[in-house]
């Protein structure tokens, strides 16, 4: 045995140690509709990727195979100009995911960052920050895509993900500068302005992680906001160019009352998809809102 | 009483007023003067209670005096080595040393704990911030400081909802007497506690003093715990003191109407005690609207002309530096 | 005794609350008898199981609890006649027999006046409410001069203008006098008082108790005190019922529990509360350990580990209480050589 002075505490003790971690793990488990859409969410997502990486071809028009039905060689069928449609959901799942993902976390990270500010330093701060917001807030997001579309010139990846974190992060921000708002007062930020703590070291290590769990509660279900909507813009043209698949680029091909009537196979995978996968994230947000929440605990 | 007294805490004509805005251009339409010219002094190694009831500013007096809150007006001088410096001009280097002498109790345990973080890292943080960058020494005064207030170093792995009331409030002790400092302001320590527990934290805080010589300023509203833990008490009423004395003299001879009315409320745990008791009318004034005169007169039994219009002064009566802010024990009063 | 000087008696009252599918025991074998006019005390530690009692009583509890008693007996003195009420066998716990009581019988004051007012009624209405419920026909001026006659004797000032005020307009001491002219207003036997001054200061504290007071000993109500304050109990109470971890460890009259305090439970909570006027230096008693978690409690007495004179005998099965003096029930193995009762 050492001697107890020069063991570190947190070593000796490793066994005692009890995890928040490890406990909401357990709970997550527990909950079976929140399992299921978590398996769904990364069971779309891997089947994606592996598309992706394999390099199937989604690109290549054949002609000769237009609008065909589904078959075993073509499991989906094929597009208006005879493109492969599983190929394509898998391609364009790819995007929409990336699309929806980093989105949604940039704005939650400049939501996050500019709540805790509001809601820290309060005052003037606070107030210009809320009108900045609420400025962003009266963008209409469509005419937005539509300047930027006239003003770079291109439709592309770029402007989409430009415009939804641009107009995206006012959710959180409004959350967390009441979470930070409300946590100031409590009697541990006292003891830490008390011991001279920075503020930076009070605003991000001390409360940040109070706020976390709602934060990544809403990055979850943001994923899905900008999944749908990347799929509306899309569809009505203004999205990602027709060359990079999206979900919402395919049922772009569908907005003939032809296509939507005859071949039913266009529209109905892709829309399957993006239904899924929806409904698994706001599954999966859910339930980690269950687990998370702190006032349950 | 100790003979040789060494002020460590002097406090001038301290105000604490917090503006009352309206409308859109944040007009300041009124003050609530939470504490209003408080002057005292605070001896070395003694404990200083402060009691009153809710709304009489003795909590945002103790963070005033800790700089948790800034005061409006007048000068808190605290004793660094001899020497008396102004705590309200320090700037952000000297405040950081000044948050070394002087640490604060809070009232809550059960709030005072980032409940997201392990004990671990909440009493790692301070000692990281002031200055102490080797783990071995972190931990060397985590040991010592938790081995004052009787509490296992395993327990530092646990987060803080594992923990009863009374065990967290020992943490926030320790926690807080981690930078060794010199006075400790503690803000109803006791009163968030059951009764079965206040006791154990009572006379452990009691022994931590004797050990490290401290200096309590103890804040709370319950005079008996009060009574128990200091050697002079303050009572405030309105954000101004009415009395201070020696604890025992306060008791046998309290001298400002209102401390003889809260003595008289206090119920107490024996049935065979003679009761006196004088139940005051009415309720405390709110702070923003304060009487004119004495601001007790409005409840105060012995109210004369002379209180609804002038405010009473400090003066000495009867023992050694028994005071009392009451007109009837003001001989050279100027008479209205 | 006989149902007319008895208003409230239960036996073996047990309440169990189920969490997480585990069942615990809140309350258990709660038996104690109040008698017409006077004051009972319910003290004890948070936790303890008072307020939960009495909300079993009064079948406030919510869904997730289970009410079980032998029984619980409210007797009614209607024109000097008795009338007995089974509480226990009351179906329904918000049904019209549960509802036709609360209120013209029994009646509640909370601990937390804040909260008890809802904010956007006129605290006028509020306290009519009660009335005009229970008193089919009756108009709203009628209303309104009993609201004003009961503010006046609660000693409320300007009632004529405080009767038309929101809640917000009040102070705390204000408001407790409010709660409790809602509780008074239909004129019921017996008062529960559920720590009504925890959230008071002591001066305002001292009024509200002599209201009480007052209430009891001119109006010959009786009340049911739960509080956790050994000195608000010595001056208020006719009898006392100590109570630790869902038991009554110690009943009996105010001279029973406070000068010849029997269990240890209860001379520790004495000797540990710190009283004005204790010599220099002289040191408070302590009770060791934390009060035990109910959801992992073990056989034989609740207070054991903390106990000082806990011996083996205190660690097997189901400790019966004792009566050391007639009426002075106690529940601990030390006075095993007095009668046992029930």
């Amino acid at each position: 045995m050492s001697n107890p002075a020069t063991t570190s505490i947190k070593e000796q003790n490793k066994s005692a140690a009890s995890s928040l971690f490890r406990r909401n793990v357990r709970k997550f488990m527990n909950n079976k509709l929140a399992l299921l859409g978590l398996v769904v969410v990364v069971a779309i997502t891997i089947a994606c990727v592996i598309g992706f990486i394999a390099g199937v071809d989604f690109n290549t028009p054949v002609l000769p195979d237009m609008k065909k039905p589904p078959s075993s060689v073509h499991l989906f069928g094929t597009d208006t100009i005879g493109r492969d449609l599983f190929a394509r959901v898998l391609v364009g799942g790819c995007y929409s995911i990336l699309i929806g993902v980093f989105c949604a976390v940039m704005s939650s990270v400049i939501g996050a960052a500019l709540g805790a500010v509001a809601g820290y330093f309060g005052g003037k701060t606070d107030t210009f920050l809320i009108r900045v917001s609420e400025v962003f807030q009266a963008f209409p997001q469509l005419v937005l895509v539509m300047m930027l579309v006239a003003i770079v010139n291109k439709r592309g990846l770029g402007n989409l993900l430009f415009i939804f974190v641009f107009t995206g992060w006012m959710t959180t921000f409004r959350m967390v500068r009441n979470e930070f708002m409300s946590i100031k007062g409590e009697t541990y930020v006292k003891v830490c302005e008390a011991f001279g703590m920075s503020k930076n070291n009070i605003m991000f290590k001390q409360i940040l992680p109070n706020v976390m769990s709602p934060i990544i509660v809403s990055t979850t279900t943001n994923v899905a906001f900008f999944i749908l909507q990347e799929a509306s813009l899309s569809f009505i043209g203004l999205g990602v160019a027709d060359t990079t698949p999206t979900w919402g680029n395919i049922l772009n091909a569908a907005k003939s009352v032809s296509v939507v009537t005859n071949q039913w196979w266009i529209w109905l995978f892709p829309g399957l998809a993006i239904t899924l996968f929806v409904l698994a994230i706001n599954f999966l947000g859910d339930g980690l809102r269950d687990v998370l929440d702190a006032k349950q605990q | 009483m100790m003979d040789n007294k060494e002020v460590i805490f002097k406090i001038e004509n301290l105000q604490t007023w917090f503006p009352i805005t309206k409308g859109m251009f944040k007009k300041v339409v009124g003050h609530v003067k939470a504490v209003d010219d408080v002057s005292l002094e605070v001896y070395k190694g003694e404990t200083l209670g402060i009691v009153g009831e809710s709304g009489c500013g003795k909590s945002t007096f103790g963070k005033t005096a800790m700089m948790l809150e800034k005061p409006t007006g007048g000068r808190v001088l605290f004793n660094f080595n001899g020497e008396f410096k102004d705590v309200t001009k320090f700037n952000k280097d000297e405040m950081f040393s000044f948050r070394r002498k002087v640490q604060m109790v809070f009232q809550d345990p059960y709030s005072a704990l980032n409940p997201q973080k392990k004990i671990y890292s909440s009493f790692e943080e301070p000692l990281k911030v002031h200055g102490i960058d080797s783990m071995e020494e972190r931990e060397e005064v985590m040991r010592k400081v938790l081995k004052m207030v009787n509490i296992q170093p395993d327990y530092l792995m646990r987060y803080p909802h594992e923990f009863s009331g009374g065990q967290r409030q020992r943490l926030c002790i320790a926690r807080a007497l981690e930078v060794m400092p010199e006075v400790l302001i503690c803000d109803e320590p006791v009163s968030a506690l059951d009764v079965s527990i206040q006791a154990q934290v009572l006379n452990l805080m009691k022994e931590i003093q004797k050990e490290m010589n401290l200096t309590y300023l103890f804040i709370a509203h319950d005079l008996s715990v009060v009574q128990y833990m200091s050697d002079r008490i303050m009572v405030m009423y309105l954000g101004r003191i009415v009395e201070v004395a020696d604890s025992r003299a306060l008791y046998d001879e309290p001298l400002h109407p209102y401390t003889k009315a809260l003595l008289s409320a206090i119920p107490v745990a024996d049935i065979h005690h003679k009761k006196n008791r004088q139940v005051l009318e009415g309720e405390v004034p709110s702070p923003i609207h304060k009487p004119d005169g004495c601001p007790f007169h409005n409840r105060c039994p012995q109210c004369m002309e002379i209180c609804k219009t002038q405010a009473p002064r400090m003066v000495h009566h009867g023992a050694e530096g028994h005071m009392v802010a009451c007109h009837l024990y003001d001989k050279e009063a100027p008479k209205a | 005794m006989d149902s007319k000087e008895i208003i409230l008696n239960v036996e073996k009252l047990n309440t169990t609350f189920i969490s997480d599918k585990k069942k615990i025991r809140i309350v258990k074998d709660v038996s104690f008898q109040l008698k017409r006019g006077k004051t009972l005390a319910v003290v004890g530690e948070s936790g303890c199981g008072k307020s939960v009692t009495m909300n079993s009583i009064m079948r406030f509890t919510g869904k997730n609890a289970i009410v079980e008693a032998k029984n619980i007996q409210y007797n009614a003195l209607k024109d000097g006649k008795v009338e007995e009420h089974h509480l226990e066998s009351i179906k329904e716990p918000n049904g019209p027999e549960m509802r036709a009581l609360r209120g013209p019988d029994l009646s509640m004051v909370f601990q937390d006046p804040m909260s008890s007012l809802n904010p956007v009624y006129k605290v006028g209405d509020q306290v009519a409410e009660g009335l005009l419920q229970h008193n089919k026909g009756m108009t709203k001026q009628q209303a309104r001069e009993k609201v004003l006659e009961m503010f006046r004797k609660l000693g409320i000032p300007d009632p004529e203008e405080r009767i038309d005020c929101y809640p917000h307009q009040f102070s705390g001491g204000m408001k407790q006098r409010v709660v409790i002219a809602i509780a008074m207003i239909c004129n019921p036997e017996l008062i529960i008082c559920d720590e009504p001054t925890t959230a008071l200061d002591v001066t305002i504290q001292a009024q509200i108790m002599e209201l009480l007071k007052d209430l009891q000993v001119n109006d010959g109500k009786s009340i049911i005190l739960i509080t956790h304050n050994m000195g608000l109990v010595a001056e208020m109470a006719d009898e006392v019922c100590v109570m630790y971890m869902g038991r009554v460890v110690e009943f009996g009259t105010l001279e029973d529990v406070f000068d010849r305090t029997s269990h240890p439970y209860t001379k520790a909570l004495l000797r540990s509360v710190p009283v004005l006027g204790l010599a220099d230096g002289q040191k408070l008693e302590t009770i060791p350990g934390a009060t035990p978690n109910p959801a992992d409690l073990k056989e034989g007495c609740e207070f054991a580990d903390r106990c000082p004179e806990c011996t083996e005998k205190c660690r097997k099965g189901v400790i019966p209480c004792y009566e050391v003096n007639p009426g002075h029930h106690v529940r601990c193995t030390k006075y095993s050589s007095f009668p046992e009762v029930e």
